[in-house]
């Protein structure tokens, strides 16, 4: 371990780049627990798992398959969205008047029966993926920067994009939107709020699924990678206010940066304990996170 | 405590007792062992997630902290295994204390998260921190439990000694929920306002339910090490406090007796499994070890959607119908 005087502009370059690299896939899988959260009040438990699927389909279609790369992400999203749909049907809308420790329970148990089928089928190796173009690292001031890192980046200002359009500008978006709201509202005004639980999961998976997608080239994906990411991608959630989309994002990469810097800085044996220890730290000392009024949020159950 | 309950230790008791002479092979016993101190976290875990009514995901830290301080304070410090058991039961109370204060004021899925994120952290530090852990290779050489100088070296003598204390653990438990205690819970796990309202002072008994559902898992660990002589991360990572938490709901949330019934389905499945694995193996279908976590979800996933109150209660309602007409007004509540 380096000695921390030694810590040169280009180390917290380094460390920033990491940061957010990382970063952006918490932001994601906070951005799909968030979608779920907004529609049903569920925190999905199996998010992480959706972000797993993603990352070992995609290493089939192209490395084993020798798919492209873009049809391999388009038929990955969909088949992971389509996994999301199915566990709606089959285990959220049969279930009526559910308490939230069922809620839990259900959605646990999904995500071990994803976990153990991914372990089923690709075994507990983890996956090499071919960079989407190059592995060469650029110099950048003095650090080195994946081009991988900038089709993250890309992505998730991509998806934000989509969201910000989605959620505003179409009327599905809209009608999503007051349902989040208020359900009871929104069924008034012929809003067929159980097609928007559906849509929310289809659409959640799919964030998830283009998260696990592109880190995978970075991290080398395995089964039981999802708990872990599920559960930093929550931390995000949190900090940023759940349920507030914008937040996570901020939030996400946030988490991404004091994580790698902790890391470097520290020790990179407990960086994984470090957002952990944030995300406690936000929810004892402020759970309506950092950008949620805790007015509103003193309205919600904790 | 009522007569049922009563009945229910008495019966267990004396399975307990004929068991080692209908087993006689100390795998098979080694099994039973294992399947009493999955008994033993459970039956605390059911009083905090199914009287209390608060989730907790972070079990296995406390199963971890009862294991390690057992195996570290033997090993590094030579201290008698009773003091190592007894140490660590204060250091998962401390804990759960310290950790409950601030994570019990959290509800539903934030409790869930914040327990598992706890849960994390422990399994984390207990691989990185290798000088005081061993990390990854773990500890060994931890030495048996000796009772009244006679040594727990057999199968078993740690047999007997194991279930005796869920035994006594569920004389404990049963007592606990009709007491004053006991239905101060039942009145969090139905409304904390009401509850509070009527003189139950929520915070204090959550925190000490917590604590004690702690000591429970910590024992169990202790047991662990002074029986399997070596312990490493491995068995405490989240996915054994989810597999706790099968257990309980498997079994059934709300009664003690379910709790118990899904500890020992669920420790015993994998050997069912793999003895249907014998079976598949003569019709050419390989089974392997690895489906067992598929079916472990596939069995949660099919109780909580079809026998939300569990097998246990699933199996008296059955014997109900058939002695008693009077069922059907109970499921029309």
């Amino acid at each position: 371990m380096m000695e921390p005087s030694s810590v040169s502009f280009s180390d917290i370059l380094q460390y920033i780049i990491m940061g957010v690299q990382s970063g952006c896939i918490y932001a994601l899988v906070a951005m799909g627990f968030n979608m779920i959260y907004n529609a049903t009040g569920i925190i999905n438990f199996a998010q992480g798992e959706f972000v797993v699927l993603g990352g070992l389909l995609m290493v089939s279609l192209t490395m084993t398959l020798n798919l492209p790369i873009p049809l391999s992400f388009a038929a990955t999203t969909l088949a992971v969205t389509a996994a999301g749909v199915a566990m709606e049907r089959f285990t959220i809308n049969p279930v009526k008047n559910p308490t939230v420790l069922r809620l839990i329970i259900i959605t646990i148990a999904v995500s071990i029966i994803v976990k153990g089928a991914a372990m089923g089928i690709w075994g507990k190796n983890s996956y090499f993926m071919r960079h989407f173009s190059g592995s060469e690292p650029l110099d950048f001031l003095g650090a080195s920067l994946l081009p991988q890192t900038l089709w993250i980046v890309g992505t998730l200002v991509l998806i934000v994009a989509a969201y910000i359009y989605f959620f505003n500008h179409t009327m599905t978006g809209k009608c999503m939107r007051a349902c989040a709201i208020n359900r009871d509202a929104a069924r008034l005004s012929g809003i067929n709020d159980r097609r928007m639980v559906m849509l929310s999961f289809a659409l959640s998976a799919g964030i998830g699924a283009i998260a696990g997608i592109i880190i995978t080239p970075i991290i080398q994906m395995d089964y039981a990678r999802g708990a872990l990411l599920g559960i930093k991608g929550f931390g995000a959630a949190v900090l940023g206010g759940l349920g507030n989309s914008m937040g996570a994002i901020i939030a996400g990469i946030l988490l991404g940066v004091l994580e790698a810097a902790s890391a470097g800085l520290i020790s990179s044996h407990y960086m994984d304990a470090i957002a952990l220890f944030i995300l406690l730290l936000v929810l004892f000392v402020r759970p309506s996170g950092i950008f949620g009024s805790s007015a509103a949020m003193r309205l919600k159950e904790f | 405590m009522n007569m049922k309950d009563y009945i229910g230790i008495g019966v267990l008791a004396l399975i307990v007792a004929v068991m080692p002479f209908a087993v006689g092979n100390d795998y098979y016993l080694g099994v039973l062992v294992f399947t009493a101190l999955n008994c033993l976290t459970c039956i605390g875990l059911c009083l905090l997630l199914g009287y209390a009514g608060q989730i907790s995901l972070g079990h296995s830290a406390f199963v971890a902290i009862g294991a390690y301080a057992s195996a570290l304070l033997t090993t590094k410090l030579g201290w008698n295994p009773w003091a190592a058991m007894g140490a660590g039961i204060v250091i998962s109370l401390v804990t759960a204390v310290l950790v409950g204060i601030p994570t019990l004021k959290l509800k539903g899925h934030y409790l869930a998260m914040a327990t598992l994120g706890f849960a994390s952290i422990v399994h984390v530090v207990l691989v990185a921190a290798v000088d005081i852990t061993g990390g990854p290779s773990g500890v060994s050489g931890i030495p048996r439990l000796e009772l009244f100088g006679l040594a727990l070296d057999t199968d078993t003598r740690i047999f007997y000694f194991c279930w005796a204390l869920v035994l006594v653990a569920l004389y404990f438990a049963v007592n606990l929920i009709h007491s004053r205690v006991g239905r101060g819970l039942q009145a969090i796990h139905g409304s904390e306002d009401a509850a509070s309202s009527l003189g139950v002072n929520i915070t204090v008994d959550k925190i000490r339910i917590f604590a004690l559902s702690a000591v429970f898992a910590s024992v169990s660990g202790s047991l662990y090490s002074h029986y399997v002589l070596y312990i490493d991360p491995g068995p405490f990572d989240v996915m054994h406090s989810v597999l706790l938490i099968t257990m309980v709901a498997v079994g059934g949330i709300h009664s003690i007796w379910g709790a118990v019934t899904g500890a020992v389905l669920l420790s015993l499945l994998p050997e069912g499994l793999s003895f249907l694995s014998e079976g598949l193996a003569q019709f050419n279908i390989q089974y392997k070890t690895d489906y067992d976590t598929l079916i472990y979800g596939a069995i949660l996933l099919s109780i909580m959607l079809f026998l939300p109150e569990g097998l246990f209660d699933g199996i008296r309602r059955s014997f109900s119908f058939f002695s008693k007409t009077n069922t059907e007004t109970e499921r029309g509540q």
